[in-house]
């Protein structure tokens, strides 16, 4: 069983990302997705920027991948695309878009591409998908029969820790609830580090809003999962990317290296985030 | 001048009647589900037989209508021997054309039935024209719906390139998410539309009657509170009230519905192939109202796209079928977005 830190899906400031990553350079994970997966407006990194992050990973023995775009509607977005698709990098592809642009060439099958049989599995890695990532609506049983079903050599990886990213709009939520649209955004998304947290009007947490991407308050977290998945014949658990005001993510890193390991009671330092932690594979929050 | 059946009124049914009801009040296609829960509008009491599609198709064929059946869950490795079941029941039925989502049954109805025009659905998320070539190029698809996440001039550009026909949604509720790619209801009630075809189930749907008003619960969870008197919708839950930023506010969407009245001729110069009603879930009568409407305001249009105007009464017969008495033109017009 291997570990991956996912994509970046807030909009940090520059420093702030480049500092994240240095620090990965040292911790005790095989990948790291670099890119935009949220917004196309976010360019508080250029092409260049990542080029880099991804030539410092690499130097440290990381596999990197670019993740693409999840909705893809502009112009400019399949062209900013193409241009990563040319480069020789792996993508992670999030829309078919990216899957019929890759063409033939070894890439990671994104969470987003709706891969729920071993068919559309099959179909995938017949144009070059070498790992896939179980949509995150995926419960266990569902996952255990496509596992059965997967073609050789392909891989499979879990979303096990994160705010779960849920839904996309053409609607910035970020901009809607200060009173703004997307075309007068002002960044507004980067002052929610972890995502902004929508409550019930009983103050129960249940969703937050990331830019245009809607996400669980709730933190996935299935670190006492890891014996059952890689049981399973899952390869790769996915981290997803947080602020250390949400969690010190060394330290999460640290204990799902454990639990990979075979310790049993390696836990997560507690969240800071007001939806707290949510267990199994299976989008359970209030069960 | 456009002439009619250059572009095609397609309008839902979730029963024979409703069927009836679109044919006979001018819609050019007619959309249904068998009822197998492999459809997105997989509600109790609703959809078709075999026996009843094909009655349904032999009414629509006599009166110059199309029928298009729509397969378009996702289905698991346990529902894949239902779903290839039911992609062949519905080219044994005649339909026109098959709706469907997952790439692997594309791959199957392309393979095993290729005589059936296949039609991608919306929740196939495909919002760009790359995304639409790798459907043509693999399966041959002659149309896709696409999701409601586009502004109209970007509708235009995936026209102009995907070299496929683009239906678009032109009545009813309003997905404000990428369909296809929204998990909100699978994160409260375990079911989605990829899944089960549903989306804020009714199974999972409580009303409460407090002294503060009445509450609209989905799992459990509070989706909205309604004040004596005012208005109770379905707890959808992106049209739900929350909590952001210390306000009460529709965080996501107010309760609207979609409705393109005012955009008809917009959308006929963009090159659109067909307009959508959304709605299989609705009565027969709710049906006719809004193929009624529909068929006028596009006939109007087609007369005279220049000096169209919206039909007065049908525009408000329309009003009065929207959600919250509500409308908007959603992601068709960039502010809303």
């Amino acid at each position: 069983m291997k570990l991956s830190v996912g994509p970046l899906l807030y909009y940090w400031e520059r420093a702030d990302v480049f500092a994240f990553y240095r620090a990965l350079a040292s911790a005790p994970v095989e990948s790291v997705y670099l890119g935009e997966v949220v917004c196309s407006k976010r360019r508080a990194l250029k092409q260049a920027d990542w080029a880099a992050i991804a030539s410092e990973l690499t130097a440290a023995g990381k596999e990197v991948i670019f993740s693409t775009l999840a909705l893809m509607e502009a112009e400019s977005e399949l062209a900013a695309l193409s241009r990563i698709v040319s480069g020789n990098v792996t993508i992670e592809a999030n829309d078919m878009a990216a899957v019929q642009l890759a063409g033939g060439r070894p890439f990671v099958a994104g969470p987003h591409l709706n891969v729920y049989n071993g068919q559309t599995l099959r179909l995938l890695g017949a144009l070059g998908a070498r790992r896939w990532v179980a949509p995150l609506e995926l419960d266990t049983p569902a996952l255990a029969e496509l596992l059965a079903e997967r073609p050789d050599g392909m891989e499979c990886e879990v979303f096990a820790y994160g705010r779960m990213p849920l839904a996309f709009s053409a609607r910035c939520f970020s901009a809607r609830v200060r009173r703004r649209n997307k075309d007068d955004c002002s960044f507004v998304c980067g002052e929610d580090r972890d995502g902004l947290t929508v409550y019930t009007r009983e103050h129960e947490p249940l969703f937050a809003l990331n830019g245009v991407q809607a996400q669980s308050a709730q933190v996935r977290n299935l670190i006492d999962c890891v014996s059952e998945l890689d049981a399973a014949g899952v390869q790769m658990l996915r981290l997803s990317p947080h602020s250390h005001t949400a969690v010190p993510f060394a330290e999460v890193i640290e204990a799902f290296a454990q639990a990979v390991r075979g310790q049993r009671t390696a836990q997560c330092p507690a969240s800071a985030l007001p939806g707290g932690y949510c267990s199994g594979p299976m989008l359970e929050a209030r069960r | 001048m456009a002439e009619r059946g250059a572009i095609e009124l397609v309008c839902p049914a979730g029963s024979l009647p409703a069927l009836h009801a679109a044919v006979d009040n001018g819609a050019d296609a007619v959309y249904l589900g068998f009822r197998d829960g492999l459809n997105a509008r997989n509600f109790p009491g609703l959809n078709f037989s075999a026996d009843d599609a094909r009655a349904g198709i032999e009414y629509a064929h006599r009166r110059g209508a199309r029928v298009f059946i729509a397969l378009n869950v996702y289905p698991r490795p346990s529902r894949w021997a239902a779903a290839i079941a039911a992609v062949d029941a519905a080219a044994g039925v005649g339909a026109d054309a098959l709706i469907l989502a997952d790439a692997g049954l594309l791959g199957y109805a392309a393979e095993r039935h290729p005589e059936v025009a296949l039609h991608l659905s919306v929740q196939g998320s495909a919002s760009n024209w790359r995304a639409l070539q790798f459907y043509r190029e693999r399966f041959g698809i002659r149309r896709a719906v696409l999701p409601r996440v586009l502004s109209v001039a970007q509708v235009q550009r995936v026209i102009e390139r995907s070299g496929v026909q683009i239906e678009v949604f032109g009545f009813g509720s309003l997905c404000i998410m990428v369909e296809g790619r929204c998990a909100l209801s699978a994160h409260v009630t375990g079911e989605s539309p990829n899944t089960h075809g549903v989306c804020s189930p009714a199974h999972a749907v409580r009303w409460q009657e407090r002294p503060s008003g009445r509450q609209a619960r989905l799992n459990g969870v509070l989706i909205d509170e309604f004040a004596p008197g005012e208005a109770a919708g379905y707890p959808t839950l992106c049209k739900g009230r929350f909590e952001a930023l210390g306000s009460v506010m529709h965080a996501l969407e107010e309760p609207t519905s979609l409705n393109v009245l005012d955009i008809l001729p917009q959308l006929l110069a963009a090159g659109v192939s067909a307009i959508k009603v959304e709605g299989r879930q609705r009565s027969p009568a709710y049906v006719a109202q809004v193929t009624r409407a529909l068929r006028a305001a596009l006939d109007a249009c087609l007369r005279d796209p220049a000096g169209y105007r919206p039909p007065a009464s049908h525009a408000a017969a329309l009003e009065r079928l929207t959600e919250g008495r509500s409308h908007t033109l959603g992601a068709y017009s960039r502010p809303w977005q």
